[in-house]
């Protein structure tokens, strides 16, 4: 029983932490949000001189072999400074879906420009009558000679404004909701018959909606077996949560802090408001929460790999944990925060708001306790 | 015992209920955000009940008041929510307006009661100061005589829409000397005198509704003071009694059940709407049963005040409580909404038409709605404060 982090595990912490200390304070952060374009590319290159991007990819596709820790650690320093870049998106997702299940040519075309920093990706995979059930498609995909033919709605596909790429989810077969007849496709977002309409996120992102009229793809656009790909969709969704979770645990201890140096400094009544004995209770509740969040963050991360039911039971208890816990972490800093913590000029609003939407993000508690359960 | 309502009250209800469909300026009325609202609109329907001798139904009959029962007030309120009109704004109606009638003289009254009434001057509330939260009677802002003057410096903060206020109702410490509650005066201020500044705060769901007030050599006239110097500290309390008892919004909540259950049957979960999930209908049981609850423990709050008892440190329930189950609504309302609840809707000149919203209507300004009302349980006296109240009051702990 050992967890404690590799030396090289702890240099990358080091060096996404300096960095980001350095380059991507709060200041930064709202600067970027609040730009036209809402990310910066500058520093998206600048991960990728880091190496971040390339962190998951195994040596032979150019990356640096690291493990799922190593996409915790960088997701929960992320997380620590509300990075609004999309990681999560390029590098664990569509970075996933290629690295496990791209054909090598696939590999061999997308996974060097992820690792340069050159390509940037969404995927689309939500529509507006599925909720958190990834099988819930509308969209279809009919073959069409070597290739297929795209027609459907994406919606709050989160990074996609500044996206190149898409993977889009959609039925070559089988009913609205079977687990048979779900393929995966790489869209280009230029492609003839893709729109979107763009839009801020209240945690500070940008998303789309995205339709597809008569998207021509190729055959080599299929990530995995056609009609069989939701297996691997909900493996990589399941890694997608492992790395909210440590987004998550990086913001709630961010929380925490300041809202414990808050209570030491904020003086009401002639003494700091932290020698209230109800609030000291209430500060090591969430104190106690985000400790229960990082054994889980560590448990689902070490357990990525398991075969299907261990890992869906891990990545769902993981997401239980972190959605109710983040729930009552930003709730409390703010609430402890008074005044203060209501605005939009103090940090503490917006990892609240970012907590909020990753409880949202890839299926909420009751939906995470629903799969959970019938896993058990 | 009886919780019915009279033939009276029904005729009453039947009486008010028309006169809001015929009356409601519908039109103005369907802004999401108060601070996305222009000053008229927000007073329009305020305007129409002025006219009407309805505008303050609480007020002693002498300065406009409607004389209704409690119970008919109760119904008021309720009928007013039921047709979502807009709230009608309390600093003048239901803070100052209280103080004034209450400990005034009669040339304040004149002076100042018929403006709140008719609407036309708009009041915002100067008691929070950056080191004065929670602990109130710390406040620093200073009011010194000069002549037939005082002189006032000092800051002002979370001062509700003070950027359309013309008058702004403000404690500052006339005797530095005295015990911390003793040295306050309570003092009514033109927001066109020299000195004053208002800056705005931007609040996490990005509207702009609260506001710091800046007081620089303000001065303002000795007759602008109410009651006694350094009595201030009494009427400012009598004016958080007031605060608290409006608080419970019980209408409004019931109002926004009825939403959510709306929205719950629209929502799907593998094709089957979501309020068939026992999970999340469950919840919005609960919820309702908290405030039915809730809505009797007003009622009896309302039967002993019309015995001539209280609004007395019970109404802090109402506060806890009421904000608790307003803050829980938002938070189901925003589950409910899935992920469009993702997409931020602008406030101010960004919004309504200039905006894309993709999503129902009914999910637009979920996550926002429910940022926003984080606030209930820290304004009005947060709601740690008002478990001491309890505990000390009520307990006697």
């Amino acid at each position: 029983m050992d967890f404690s982090f590799t030396e090289e595990q702890t240099l990358l912490r080091n060096s996404v932490q300096s960095f980001l200390q350095d380059k991507y304070d709060f200041d930064t952060r709202r600067k970027i949000s609040a730009s036209a374009d809402g990310w910066s590319r500058e520093m998206w290159q600048q991960f990728a001189e880091l190496g971040l991007l390339a962190a998951p990819f195994s040596e032979e596709q150019g990356g640096l072999g690291g493990t799922a820790i190593e996409t915790m650690i960088v997701m929960e320093e992320f997380g620590r400074s509300l990075v609004i870049e999309p990681f999560l998106e390029t590098v664990v997702i569509a970075g996933g879906f290629l690295r496990q299940a791209g054909t090598p040519a696939q590999q061999e075309a997308h996974i060097p420009g992820i690792i340069g920093g050159e390509t940037v990706w969404a995927f689309a995979y939500a529509e507006p009558q599925g909720r958190y059930n990834l099988a819930d498609l509308t969209t279809t995909a009919k073959a069409d000679g070597d290739g297929f033919v795209i027609n459907g709605y994406k919606c709050v596909v989160l990074a996609a404004p500044w996206a190149d790429k898409l993977i889009v989810s959609a039925r070559t077969g089988g009913g609205q909701r079977d687990a048979d007849g779900v393929s995966l496709f790489i869209v280009d977002k230029n492609a003839a018959g893709v729109s979107t309409r763009d839009y801020p996120t209240v945690d500070g992102r940008r998303a789309s909606e995205v339709t597809l009229e008569n998207v021509k793809v190729g055959a080599d656009a299929v990530i995995g077996e056609v009609g069989k790909a939701l297996p691997l969709i909900e493996m990589v969704t399941d890694q997608a949560i492992a790395a909210l979770s440590a987004e998550a645990i990086g913001g709630m201890k961010e929380l925490n802090e300041a809202t414990v140096e808050y209570c030491k400094t904020r003086k009401q009544f002639g003494v700091p408001i932290g020698s209230f004995q109800v609030l000291q209770h209430r500060m090591v509740d969430m104190f106690m929460a985000y400790e229960q969040s990082v054994s889980m963050t560590y448990m689902v991360a070490l357990k990525i790999e398991e075969d299907e039911a261990e890992r869906r039971k891990a990545a769902s208890g993981a997401k239980v944990q972190i959605g109710k816990a983040g729930r009552y972490v930003g709730q409390q800093a703010v609430q402890l925060h008074g005044g203060m913590g209501m605005t939009d000029e103090l940090n503490v609003g917006h990892y609240f708001k970012r907590l909020t939407m990753i409880d949202t993000q890839f299926g909420n508690v009751d939906h995470h306790l629903a799969r959970y359960s019938s896993a058990a | 015992m009886d919780m019915s309502f009279s033939p009276d009250d029904l005729a009453f209800r039947e009486e008010v209920r028309t006169f809001i469909e015929e009356n409601y300026p519908r039109d103005i009325a369907n802004t999401r955000s108060r601070g996305d609202m222009t000053r008229e609109n927000m007073l329009a329907w305020h305007k129409v009940l002025a006219k009407k001798g309805w505008v303050a139904p609480h007020w002693p009959a002498e300065h406009g008041g409607s004389g209704w029962t409690i119970t008919q007030r109760y119904i008021w309120n309720e009928e007013c929510a039921r047709a979502e009109t807009t709230p009608l704004l309390p600093f003048g109606l239901s803070m100052v307006g209280p103080v004034i009638y209450t400990y005034g003289n009669e040339e304040q009254k004149k002076r100042f009661l018929p403006g709140i009434y008719n609407g036309e001057h708009w009041w915002c509330q100067g008691y929070s100061e950056p080191g004065a939260g929670s602990d109130l009677a710390s406040l620093k802002t200073k009011a010194v005589r000069d002549g037939d003057h005082y002189v006032i410096n000092g800051q002002k903060t979370w001062t509700t829409l003070a950027q359309f206020a013309d008058w702004i109702f403000c404690l500052a410490r006339t005797d530095p000397d005295a015990k911390i509650q003793q040295g306050i005066s309570f003092f009514l201020i033109d927001m066109k005198t020299p000195g004053i500044e208002v800056r705005p705060i931007i609040t996490m769901d990005g509207a702009h509704e609260v506001n710091e007030v800046y007081l620089d050599d303000v001065r303002v006239p000795a007759e602008n003071m109410i009651g006694e110097e350094n009595k201030g500290w009494t009427y400012a309390k009598f004016l958080l009694g007031n605060e608290r008892s409006g608080i419970a919004g019980v209408a409004r909540s019931k109002k926004a059940i009825e939403r959510l259950r709306k929205i719950s049957e629209a929502e799907l979960v593998d094709g089957k709407p979501l309020i068939e999930d026992g999970e999340f209908s469950r919840k919005i049981s609960e919820v309702e049963i908290d405030l039915t609850a809730l809505e009797v423990t007003e009622l009896r709050t309302l039967a002993a005040e019309s015995r001539g008892q209280g609004p007395g440190p019970e109404s802090s329930i109402l506060k806890i409580k009421g904000t608790e189950i307003q803050q829980r609504i938002t938070e189901l309302t925003l589950e409910a909404v899935g992920s469009y609840g993702f997409v931020y809707a602008p406030h101010g000149k960004d919004a309504g038409d200039n905006a894309f919203t993709p999503g129902p209507e009914y999910g637009i300004g979920a996550a926002q709605n429910y940022f926003n009302m984080r606030k209930t349980a820290i304004y009005g006296g947060s709601n740690e404060i008002q478990h001491n109240i309890i505990a000390k009051m009520v307990l006697g702990l």
